[in-house]
C-alpha cells in the first residue's frame, strides 16, 4: 500500500515548499512579534487613541477566520489599492497580522503579570518609565511569554498550510499538487504532515531550551 | 529637606490625606507612626510622587514636586526608598540589583558601579552574596540589599515604607541594624514603621497620624511618655 520510493523523485519539490513554508513562517512570526510588541503595549497604554486602535485590530483579527484573512488580502484587498501583491508577500503580511493580534495579547498578559512594585522600585531610583519598562518589565515579561509564545509559533506555522489556497508555493500547494497529479496522496500527505511535525518538534525543543537557559 | 503645606490627597472619592503639615529637617529622622490606613504609607509615597498630589504642596530638595516644570527623575534620583515588599529586581542577581540604576541613570562605569556596589553590599553585611539571586535570600536580607540598592544613588534623603513589617520576627533586627547606623551616619530618614522600639531609640521626631491628618508631633520621649492627644494614647496602649 505504501510505496514510498515514489516520494524520493518528488523531495525536490517537497524541498521547495518546505522552504517557503519557513520563510513565510520566520519572517512573518518575527513581524508578527514587533507588530505584538507594539499592539501589546498598546492595550495597556493610559493614550486613548493608542489603546483603542490596539483594541480594535486585536479583535478584528481575533474574530476573523485566518483562512478569510487570506482571501481578503490577496483577493479583496487589490480591488481597493490597485496593487496586487505576489502570493508570497501577501503570506507573509497575513501570517504577521494574524499571530501579531495574538501576540498582542500575550505581550499585555505577561506584562500585566508583572508585579506593580517593579515599577514602582525602577522609578523610585530614578530610571524613567522607559527605562524601567526595558530592564525591569520586559526581561520578566518576556519569560513568562515564552510558552504562549510557543504555541503561537506553532499554530501560525501550521496555518501557513492555508496559504495554498492563495497559491503561495508552500508545503501544502506542493504535496497537493503532486498527490492530484500523480495520485499517490496517502504517501505524499503522510510525508508532507511529517514535515510539519519536524520542523513543530525541533521549535518546542528549542523553545524549552530557551525557557531553561532563562531561569533565575 | 522637605516642606509639606496642606497636602490632599484622594483616590476618588476617597479622602486619604486630609491637609498634612509638616518639615523634615536636613540630617533628621522622623518616624511616622499610626493606626492601619490612617495615611502614613500613601503621605511617604507622596514625597516621592509615587502618588499623585490632589492639593497642597510637596517640597523636596527645594523643589516642589506639583511644578510641572520640576523634573521628577531627577527629585527621584536624591530620594531614596525602600518598600515593605523589598521589591528587587527578581532576574538580576544582588550585585546587579544595587549597580543597575547608578550605571542607566547616572551614567557611571560598570567598573565605579561595582565597585560602590561591593562598598555598599559589604556595609549591610551582604558582601559575600553578591551573585546571589533575590529569590535564594532571606527576607531580612533581601531588604537589606533594598537598602544598599537605595543607597547606590548616593541620595540626601531615604524614605522607608513599613520595611520590616513583611518580615519574620528574627529577622527584623538585623534590618533595623542597618538604618541605625545610616541614622548615626546622618542621613535624613523619613521611616514609617510599627517598630516603637526603633522609632523610640532612634527618631528625632515622632509623627502619629491618624484618619489622615499629623494627630501629634514630638520628641520620641513625649511622645511615648507623656502624649498631648487621647488618640495617641489609645494608640500606644494597644501597641506596647
Amino acid at each position: 500500500m505504501f510505496n514510498f520510493s515514489r516520494v524520493i523523485e518528488f523531495l525536490p519539490q517537497l524541498g521547495t515548499g518546505l522552504y517557503y513554508t519557513l520563510l513565510i513562517s520566520v519572517v512573518g512570526l518575527l513581524i508578527g512579534f514587533i507588530l505584538g510588541a507594539i499592539f501589546g503595549l498598546g492595550r495597556i497604554s493610559k493614550n486613548k487613541f493608542y489603546s483603542i486602535i490596539s483594541s480594535v485590530y486585536v479583535e478584528v483579527i481575533r474574530g476573523t477566520p485566518v483562512l478569510v484573512q487570506a482571501m481578503w488580502i490577496f483577493f479583496a484587498l487589490p480591488i481597493i489599492t490597485k496593487y496586487n501583491m505576489d502570493s508570497i508577500t501577501a503570506g507573509i503580511v497575513v501570517i504577521a497580522i494574524n499571530s501579531g493580534a495574538y501576540i498582542a495579547e500575550i505581550v499585555r498578559g505577561a506584562v500585566d503579570s508583572i508585579d506593580k512594585g517593579q515599577m514602582e522600585a525602577g522609578r523610585s531610583l530614578g530610571l524613567n518609565k522607559h527605562q524601567t519598562m526595558r530592564y525591569i518589565i520586559w526581561p520578566q515579561a518576556f519569560k513568562r511569554m515564552i510558552p504562549p509564545l510557543g504555541n503561537q509559533f506553532i499554530i501560525s506555522i501550521k496555518d501557513t498550510s492555508l496559504l495554498s489556497v492563495i497559491l503561495v508555493p508552500e508545503l501544502m500547494f506542493q504535496g497537493r499538487y503532486i498527490a492530484s497529479n500523480h495520485f499517490i496522496a496517502l504517501e505524499i500527505y503522510t510525508t508532507v504532515a511529517i514535515f510539519y511535525l519536524v520542523i513543530n518538534f525541533s521549535l518546542s525543543l528549542l523553545l524549552r531550551y530557551t525557557e531553561r537557559r532563562l531561569k533565575y | 529637606m522637605i516642606t509639606v503645606q496642606d497636602l490632599h490627597k484622594s483616590f476618588g472619592d476617597n479622602e486619604v490625606l486630609k491637609g498634612i503639615n509638616c518639615e523634615v529637617e536636613e540630617k533628621e529622622v522622623v518616624c511616622v507612626i499610626g493606626p492601619s490606613g490612617s495615611g502614613k504609607s500613601t503621605f511617604l509615597r507622596c514625597l516621592n510622587l509615587l502618588e499623585d498630589i490632589t492639593s497642597g504642596d510637596v517640597i523636596v530638595d527645594g523643589y516642589n514636586l506639583k511644578d510641572r516644570t520640576t523634573d521628577i527623575n531627577m527629585i527621584r534620583t536624591e530620594v531614596g526608598m525602600v518598600f515593605q515588599q523589598f521589591n528587587l529586581f527578581p532576574h538580576k542577581t544582588v550585585i546587579e540589583n544595587v549597580m543597575l540604576a547608578p550605571r542607566k541613570v547616572r551614567k557611571i562605569s560598570v567598573q565605579e558601579a561595582r565597585e560602590r556596589g561591593e562598598a555598599l553590599l559589604e556595609k549591610v553585611g551582604l558582601a559575600e552574596k553578591a551573585d546571589q539571586y533575590p529569590a535564594q535570600l532571606s527576607g531580612g536580607q533581601q531588604q537589606r540589599v533594598a537598602i544598599a540598592r537605595a543607597l547606590a544613588m548616593e541620595p540626601k534623603l531615604m524614605l522607608f515604607d513599613e520595611p520590616t513589617s513583611a518580615l519574620d520576627p528574627e529577622l527584623v533586627g538585623e534590618v533595623l541594624e542597618v538604618m541605625k547606623q545610616l541614622a548615626k551616619e546622618g542621613m535624613t530618614m523619613v521611616v514609617v514603621t510599627h517598630e516603637m522600639g526603633f522609632a523610640r531609640e532612634v527618631a528625632d521626631r515622632v509623627l502619629f497620624m491618624d484618619e489622615g491628618i499629623i494627630m501629634e508631633e514630638n520628641t520620641p520621649e513625649v511622645i511615648f511618655t507623656n502624649p498631648n492627644s487621647e488618640r495617641t494614647k489609645n494608640f500606644l496602649n494597644k501597641v506596647l
